[in-house]
């Protein structure tokens, strides 16, 4: 069940001039957070922003007893919001509602998990490799960003046991190029019988280039989208997602109810807005 | 001191003045975990044609200062889907169902009123002549005299239960069209709807809407959609629903003060979905503080008295 609560923030750490992670006293939000799930921020007070924005559940905050005690968003300066969160200091409070949204599935063991994340689309994938390693299932994470000093949490995921396949936009880290130049080589190397799942997170190309190409592969990917959202309960039918289901070629369904992980093979990608 | 906080607006009997606003609510069931729905005033839930609705492509929403603006095209499942698949849901969580009804025509109109005065479990109807996002129907009737008249009668004729035509903003002199509403037999009149409005992005040079156009809401409209009720308060004889970007309880009074019997909240639920309890507990603590027994009391009670400022000691 959804809860709202006036989180305080217990450490706001820059990781450069434009990304940081934000630590938030939420137990009960925290608590109850599945990989792929959402919650929707907004300022204590104010009308500006008016409307709350949402963001990934990046990590999960433990004690010492391992007790969760809260959760971080990955944050990069964007907007209004994301500026916002970007200046908050450890004492501060932000509005926060969720956890909302449909998870991420959890394969079988036997089946190899590839997470594929674009720059700040990084961030629903830190719990889900948590959730996947626990299950001793075989994970990698294709990063992609523009450059080497903008991939983030490397260490984490090597110490959760994830392989790690980076690219950059400008050469200076793995692959010179998209995600997809790693991705492709994998998909290629991989014995087709092997049963894989793919994973997306990005910009909204990027998650489409993914989708078809582990498609022309017969690997099926799950995309988590982020459409602009307007409350993130249903109410509004703001965040919509043009998907083929039901026999429909193009039915509007809502990315906080439904998503914002949806069959990527499903999306009606030129209709998305 | 124990207050009454029920309403009762030209038929439609409230136990509280606050309703959830059309379009910004869904169909009520999507908020049944968070909020019991039978402490809501009433539900309004979203517009109905006769048919299922696609709307229109996102990007549908964006936030605008103090406001947003949407176009979403009166996306929906159809009444009698609705009927069907969300009525007897909310019958059970014991809501007071105001249902929006739309027509492409005036023929269309009536027919879902008519599917809808079979139903058990409505106890209002809402006529949608005021969306600002579609081609054929809601304002294109309500920014004419007559379409409002034609639409409102013809749902009149079909339907016991209570007619509340929503006024859209977008006209010169709202108050005549309040007018148009009651000679055609309206129980009462919800207003303002969403103003038409638009965004443009300078980098791209696009609209931030698909729909290029949208209907703008939240505090930025407030005091407009205040003093529209005023007018018609002024010049109609007809229990008003006021709405417009309410967001405290303070605002909720400025509506009821100047005419309004009940209110909708829309934005505000956006932003925060337990605001329910919030508002009905300030306006609880304003009519104590003020010796009201009733909300009721409070309706239309603007003093336009030219204010005494002679300063004297007694």
């Amino acid at each position: 069940m959804p809860v709202d609560v006036d989180a305080i923030v217990v450490s706001n750490t820059p990781l450069s001039s434009d990304y940081n992670v934000l630590a938030l006293a939420a137990p009960t939000i925290a608590s109850q957070a599945q990989p792929g799930q959402f919650v929707m921020i907004r300022p204590v007070a104010g009308d500006t922003p008016l409307l709350r924005r949402p963001f990934s559940v990046f990590e999960l905050l433990r004690d010492s007893a391992r007790r969760v005690t809260g959760l971080s968003l990955l944050n990069k300066q964007i907007g209004v919001t994301t500026r916002m969160l970007f200046g908050l200091k450890a004492g501060d409070r932000v509005r926060c509602l969720g956890p909302l949204g449909r998870p991420f599935s959890v394969p079988e063991p036997a089946e190899q998990a590839w997470m594929v994340a674009g720059g700040v689309g990084l961030a629903p994938f830190a719990t889900l490799a948590a959730a996947l390693r626990r299950r001793d299932i075989e994970t990698s994470l294709f990063y992609g960003g523009r450059t080497g000093s903008d991939l983030f949490h490397l260490d984490e995921f090597r110490q959760l046991g994830v392989s790690l396949a980076l690219a950059t936009d400008d050469g200076s880290r793995g692959d010179h190029g998209n995600v997809t130049v790693p991705l492709k080589r994998a998909l290629n190397e991989t014995d087709r019988t092997a049963p894989v799942r793919v994973y997306a997170c990005g910009p909204t190309p990027m998650m489409r280039a993914v989708t078809a190409l582990a498609a022309s592969y017969g690997r099926q990917t799950e995309v988590s989208l982020e459409q602009v959202m307007g409350c993130g309960l249903g109410g509004c039918y703001s965040c919509v997602v043009p998907v083929r289901r039901d026999g429909r070629p193009q039915n509007f369904v809502r990315s906080c109810l439904d998503g914002p992980v949806f069959d990527g093979s499903t999306v009606v990608w030129n209709l998305l807005g | 001191m124990s207050v009454d906080l029920s309403v009762n607006v030209g038929g439609l009997r409230l136990s509280n003045p606050l309703i959830a606003a059309s379009g910004c609510f869904g169909y009520g069931v999507e908020y049944a975990d968070l909020v019991n729905l039978s402490t809501l005033g009433g539900v309004a839930v979203k517009g109905l044609f006769l048919d299922e609705r696609d709307g229109h492509p996102p990007t549908r929403i964006v936030e605008t200062p103090s406001g947003m603006l949407n176009a979403i095209g009166l996306q929906g499942i159809g009444v009698r889907r609705f009927v069907a698949e969300k009525l007897p849901a909310l019958r059970a969580h014991g809501a007071i169902v105001i249902v929006n009804i739309c027509g492409s025509t005036v023929d269309e109109y009536a027919e879902v009123a008519r599917v809808l005065d079979d139903a058990d479990g409505v106890a209002a109807l809402e006529v949608n002549i005021s969306c600002p996002n579609i081609k054929k129907g809601g304002m294109m009737f309500g920014c004419s005299l007559q379409g409002t008249h034609d639409v409102v009668a013809a749902v009149r004729r079909v339907t016991r239960l209570p007619v509340v035509p929503k006024l859209t903003p977008n006209v010169a002199d709202i108050a005549s069209f309040a007018s148009a509403a009651r000679d055609a037999g309206a129980d009462a009149v919800s207003l303002v709807n969403t103003f038409l409005a638009m965004v443009i992005d300078v980098e791209t040079r696009r609209p931030r809407l698909s729909n290029v156009v949208g209907g703008l809401s939240g505090p930025a409209i407030r005091p407009i959609a205040v003093r529209m009720v005023h007018e018609c308060r002024q010049a109609v004889d007809l229990p008003i629903i006021g709405m417009g970007g309410i967001m405290t309880a303070e605002d909720v009074l400025e509506f009821i003060i100047a005419g309004a019997t009940a209110v909708q909240v829309g934005t505000a639920n956006f932003v925060d979905p337990f605001i329910w309890d919030k508002l009905l507990s300030g306006i609880t603590d304003y009519l104590q503080c003020h010796g009201l027994a009733t909300v009721s009391d409070l309706v239309g009670t603007l003093d336009t008295t030219e204010r005494d400022t002679a300063w004297s000691s007694s």
